[in-house]
C-alpha cells in the first residue's frame, strides 16, 4: 500500500498511522487463520482417511462381501457399491427429472405467487433433515411394503430434487431471453422452444447440478438406516429387497469395535470420499466450461 | 401474404390446403398444454412433500400423543422405552426434552466456532487473497461440504476426539473446577461428548456458511471498496468500513442456514455425541443425545410399546424446528447459493 503514502514528509511514520497499520495487519492475520484451519481440516480429515483406508483397501475389497464374522479379517463392500451405484440410480432417474421439471415451471411458467411460494419451499426443503425425510418415506412406503432399496431411493430422491431445482433454476435463468424470442418468432410453441432452446443451452450447467446432487446423495446415511436397512449376507440386485449401500456399511462398521471392521470401513471412506470426490470435480469441470462459454 | 415466388410451389400448395396445417398446428398446441400442465405439477411437488411430511409424521406420532398426552413429551427429560408399559400413560417415559436440549447446544457449540472461521475465510477469499488464489481457496473450503457425514463422524472417532482430548483433560481440571461456571465444563471426558458433536458439526456447517457470505461479500460495490482504500483506509479499515455494515443481514442469514443444517445433521453426531438418553447432562464434556441421534439409533430396534410412535414424535419436534429455522433464515438471506 506503499502508493498511499502521501502526505508531507515523515507522514509515513507518524505514530498513529503505524497503531493503525499494525491493528490492519493483526485482523488480516486472524482471518487468514481462518482460511488455514479450515482448509488444514480438510487436509487432516483426507489425508486421515487415505493413509487408513489404503493400508485395508486391496482387490478383495472391491470385489468380496463383508465376512459373517465381523471380528475376522478379509472381506469387502462389493454388496455396498452396487447397492449405492442401484439406490442412487434409482433415485437420480426420480429425482433429477422432476427436478429439473420443477426448475422449468419456475423459470418459464410461474407467474405471481405461487411461484414465489413454491421456490421459497423448495429452498426450506433443502433444509430439512435427511432423517425426517428417512421417517417420512417409511411412513408412507416401508410401512406398507418393507425395507427395500427402492426405498432408499424415493428418499435419496427427495433429497435431491430440490438441490436439482435450484442449480437448475438458476442455469436456465442465465439463458439471454433472445435466444426464447428468436424460437418463438420462428413458430415454434412454448414447450419446443424449452426443450429444443433453453434446456440444450444450459445442459452443462443443469449436469453440474445434477452431479453436485448425485454426490451428496451418495455420501447420505440416514435417511437410509431408515429405509433401505442393509444387507450385509450377500450381493442383492433386486431394488425390490432391503439392500446395502457404502455409507450404511462404514456406518455399521465404524461403530462394531473390532479393528478388522473398522479396517473395512476406513477402505469404505475412502471409496466413498473417492466417488463423491470424482463426481464433485466432474460437475465443476462442467460448471467451469459453462461460466467460459459464456464470457 | 403470398409467398415469394423463389420458394416454389411446396409453400403455395400447402396454404391452399388449411386443414392439414391446423391439424398440424394443434398437436404441437396440445402437447404444449400437457408439457405446461406436467411442469407445474412437478413445480407443485414441493409443496405437497412438505405438507405430507408434517401430515404423515404426525399421523404416525399420533398413537404415543394420544396415549401419553401432546406436551408431556416435551415437558420430561427422561427417555425410557423399557419402562413404557400399553395401560399406563403416566410418567410419560418417553421425554425429549434431553434431545431437544442436545440438538440445541451442539448446534450452538458449533456454530460459536464455525460463525467467526467461516466469516473470516470468507473475507480472505473475497478481500485479501491475491486474485489468482481465490478460485482455489475457495473450491477447498467447498470441498469440507463435499466429505459425507458418515466420514467426518468416523473421523471424529478416531483422529479428532484423540486430539482434542489432553485439551478437555486440562480443561475439566481448571475450568470445571471454577465455582458456578464449572458445571458447564466437568469431567470426567469419555471422548464422545456434547462438545465433540460441536467440533464436527462445525467443521460440517463451515463450508454452506462461508459459501453464502462470499456470495454476501462479493456483493459490496467496488467502488465503495476504493473510496475507503482511496482516503487512506488499511485493508482491515476498508472490510469494517465498507464490506461488513451491509453485510450483516446476509452473515445473519448463512448462519442461520448453517444452524438449520446442524440442527438436523444425523450421522456424524450419532458417532461421536455418546447417545446417553436418560437425562440433561450439564457439561458439555459429558455424553448425551441429540433428536436426530435418537431416531437414528433406535428407530429399527423401537420394539417397547409406543416407542416407534415416540420416535416419530421426536421427528416431528425435529421437522418443525428444521422449517422455523430454514424459514426464518431464507426469509433473511432471500437468495443465497443452493448448498
Amino acid at each position: 500500500m506503499t502508493q498511499l503514502a502521501v502526505g508531507p514528509p515523515g507522514f509515513r511514520n507518524r505514530p498513529a498511522l503505524r497503531r493503525r497499520r499494525t491493528r490492519s495487519a493483526i485482523f488480516v492475520g486472524l482471518l487468514i487463520a481462518a482460511v488455514v484451519v479450515a482448509v488444514g481440516v480438510l487436509a487432516w480429515v483426507l489425508i486421515y482417511v487415505a493413509i487408513q483406508g489404503v493400508a485395508a483397501l486391496n482387490l478383495g475389497f472391491l470385489t468380496q462381501t463383508p465376512p459373517g464374522n465381523p471380528a475376522s479379517a478379509g472381506g469387502g463392500f462389493y454388496n455396498g457399491i452396487i447397492g449405492s451405484l442401484i439406490v442412487v440410480g434409482i433415485a437420480a432417474l426420480i429425482g433429477i427429472p422432476l427436478g429439473i421439471g420443477a426448475a422449468i415451471y419456475l423459470v418459464e411458467y410461474g407467474r405471481g405467487r405461487l411461484a414465489d411460494t413454491i421456490r421459497f419451499f423448495n429452498d426450506v426443503l433443502i433444509g430439512v433433515p435427511t432423517i425426517v425425510t428417512g421417517a417420512f418415506i417409511y411412513a408412507i412406503w416401508v410401512t406398507r411394503f418393507g425395507f427395500s432399496g427402492f426405498a432408499g431411493s424415493l428418499a435419496l430422491a427427495i433429497v435431491m430434487l430440490p438441490l436439482v431445482t435450484r442449480t437448475t433454476e438458476e442455469m436456465l435463468r442465465l439463458v439471454p431471453n433472445e435466444l426464447r424470442e428468436g424460437s418463438l418468432a420462428l413458430g415454434a410453441t412454448r414447450s419446443q422452444t424449452v426443450m429444443r432452446v433453453c434446456i440444450p443451452t444450459a445442459l452443462p450447467g443443469i449436469i453440474t447440478g445434477a452431479m453436485l446432487a448425485v454426490a451428496r446423495a451418495m455420501g447420505e446415511t440416514a435417511p437410509l438406516l431408515l429405509t433401505a436397512l442393509g444387507n450385509d449376507l450377500f450381493t442383492e440386485y433386486n431394488p425390490a429387497k432391503r439392500m446395502s449401500t457404502l455409507s450404511l456399511q462404514i456406518f455399521d462398521n465404524a461403530v462394531t469395535g473390532f479393528q478388522e471392521s473398522q479396517g473395512r470401513a476406513w477402505a469404505g471412506a475412502l471409496t466413498l470420499i473417492a466417488i463423491v470426490l470424482i463426481f464433485t470435480f466432474v460437475a465443476r469441470f462442467f460448471g467451469r466450461r459453462v461460466r467460459t462459454s459464456n464470457d | 401474404m403470398p409467398p415469394p415466388a423463389s420458394e416454389g410451389g411446396g409453400i403455395a400448395a400447402s396454404t391452399v390446403r388449411l386443414s392439414p396445417i391446423l391439424l398440424k398446428r394443434d398437436r404441437p398446441r396440445i402437447a404444449d398444454r400437457i408439457f405446461g400442465t406436467g411442469v407445474t405439477a412437478m413445480g407443485g411437488i414441493v409443496l405437497v412433500l412438505i405438507a405430507a411430511m408434517i401430515i404423515f409424521l404426525v399421523l404416525e406420532g399420533l398413537p404415543a400423543m394420544q396415549h401419553y398426552g401432546f406436551f408431556s413429551f416435551i415437558t420430561a427429560s427422561r427417555w425410557t422405552p423399557s419402562t413404557a408399559q400399553p395401560n399406563v400413560s403416566h410418567p410419560n417415559p418417553y421425554g425429549i426434552l434431553q434431545f431437544i436440549y442436545g440438538t440445541m447446544l451442539t448446534s450452538i457449540i458449533g456454530m460459536i466456532i464455525a460463525v467467526p472461521l467461516a466469516v473470516g475465510a470468507a473475507l480472505v477469499i473475497t478481500e485479501v487473497a491475491p486474485q489468482r488464489i481465490k478460485g482455489p481457496l475457495s473450491g477447498l473450503v467447498d470441498l469440507l461440504a463435499a466429505v459425507p457425514s458418515v466420514v467426518y463422524g468416523f473421523w471424529g472417532i478416531f483422529a479428532l476426539i484423540p486430539a482434542i482430548k489432553p485439551i478437555v483433560d486440562f480443561l475439566t481440571t481448571t475450568l470445571g473446577t471454577v465455582p458456578v461456571i464449572g458445571v458447564a465444563f466437568q469431567g470426567p471426558f469419555f471422548g464422545v461428548s456434547y462438545f465433540s458433536a460441536g467440533l464436527v458439526l462445525a467443521i460440517m456447517v463451515l463450508p454452506i456458511i462461508a459459501a453464502v457470505c462470499r456470495e454476501v461479500f462479493r456483493s459490496t460495490p467496488r467502488n465503495e471498496k476504493e473510496a475507503a482504500l482511496a482516503l487512506g483506509a488499511t485493508r482491515w479499515e476498508m472490510i469494517r468500513i465498507a464490506v461488513l455494515p451491509r453485510a450483516r443481514s446476509g452473515i445473519v442469514g448463512a448462519s442461520l442456514l448453517g444452524l438449520g443444517r446442524a440442527l438436523g445433521e444425523t450421522i456424524a453426531v450419532t458417532m461421536v455425541i455418546g447417545n446417553a438418553v436418560l437425562h440433561i447432562n450439564g457439561s458439555i464434556f459429558s455424553q448425551g443425545a441429540t433428536m436426530s441421534s435418537v431416531i437414528a439409533n433406535e428407530f429399527t430396534e423401537a420394539t417397547e410399546p409406543f416407542h416407534l410412535s415416540a420416535l416419530f414424535v421426536v421427528g416431528f419436534w425435529l421437522l418443525i424446528v428444521a422449517l422455523v429455522v430454514n424459514i426464518i433464515a431464507r426469509l433473511v438471506v432471500r437468495r443465497g447459493v443452493a448448498l
